[in-house]
């Protein structure tokens, strides 16, 4: 079966970006496909490289960041959501004039046109909020 | 039959997903046949006469006048919700359909995908 996952909420005050991550090992365990993970709303701060959370807490970002490339899913992140929040990649820093960029590894910004790709084209698409 | 039905949730101007659940389901309805539904507090989001001048954020709830332009025309929400809180459909902006639990129940299960907000 095909799974999508749509984050709708970020690491700072809910589970569900960390949720999200035990439930995307558990659709490879299991075999089957995970083709593109969507981040949005405050879900986009799931990307955010400057998290730092307390050490004996999970570093949600550190870990799906591993876990994408390790299995080289599609992460992207909505951009209006992303910019709005302050998650922004090389390309967004210069065009904005901002200082820094501070998009975690293994994410990619994107439309939200590709939510709904991401929609249409599973089977199943999974939302944690 | 819709292909991806939408649900929003949430009252207005307290947190933008209400804003963010629009602007996806305008999205999908350049690829999709889309539906929306109002849930609960989501009702809010489209009682009639709003203000925000005084909170100092952007009243965003006007965009889903631009839904018939989209396209979106299968637009619900609960019965039970407008009754708990006193409204009708006449305090709404927007033309919808009251559904009973049972419709809204079968609206789910019917949908290809939902996504709530």
């Amino acid at each position: 079966m095909i799974f999508s996952i749509a984050v709708f909420a970020g690491p700072q005050n809910s589970e569900a970006p960390l949720s999200a991550l035990l439930f995307a090992r558990a659709v490879i365990a299991a075999g089957h496909d995970l083709t593109r993970v969507f981040f949005y709303h405050d879900g986009v701060s799931t990307a955010n490289l400057l998290n730092t959370p307390p050490q004996d807490e999970p570093d949600v970002t550190q870990e799906w960041s591993e876990f994408g490339q390790q299995h080289q899913l599609e992460m992207l992140v909505c951009v209006a959501s992303a910019l709005r929040r302050g998650i922004l990649d090389q390309t967004e820093a210069t065009r904005h004039n901002k200082p820094a960029a501070n998009l975690a590894e293994g994410f990619e910004i994107a439309g939200l046109g590709q939510l709904i790709d991401a929609a249409l084209n599973a089977d199943r698409l999974v939302v944690f909020k | 039959m819709s292909q991806l039905l939408f649900i929003q949730q949430t009252p207005p101007h307290g947190s933008i997903i209400g804003q963010e659940g629009l602007d996806a389901c305008l999205m999908g309805s350049a690829f999709a046949d889309c539906a929306l539904l109002f849930l609960g507090d989501g009702i809010y989001q489209i009682s009639g006469t709003q203000n925000t001048q005084g909170l100092g954020v952007k009243d965003y709830s006007v965009s889903y006048g631009v839904l018939p332009d989209y396209g979106v025309s299968k637009l619900y929400c609960r019965a039970q919700d407008l009754e708990d809180r006193g409204l009708a459909l006449s305090d709404l902006s927007l033309s919808l359909a009251a559904l009973s639990d049972d419709a809204v129940a079968q609206l789910i299960k019917d949908a290809a995908q939902v996504l709530t907000f």
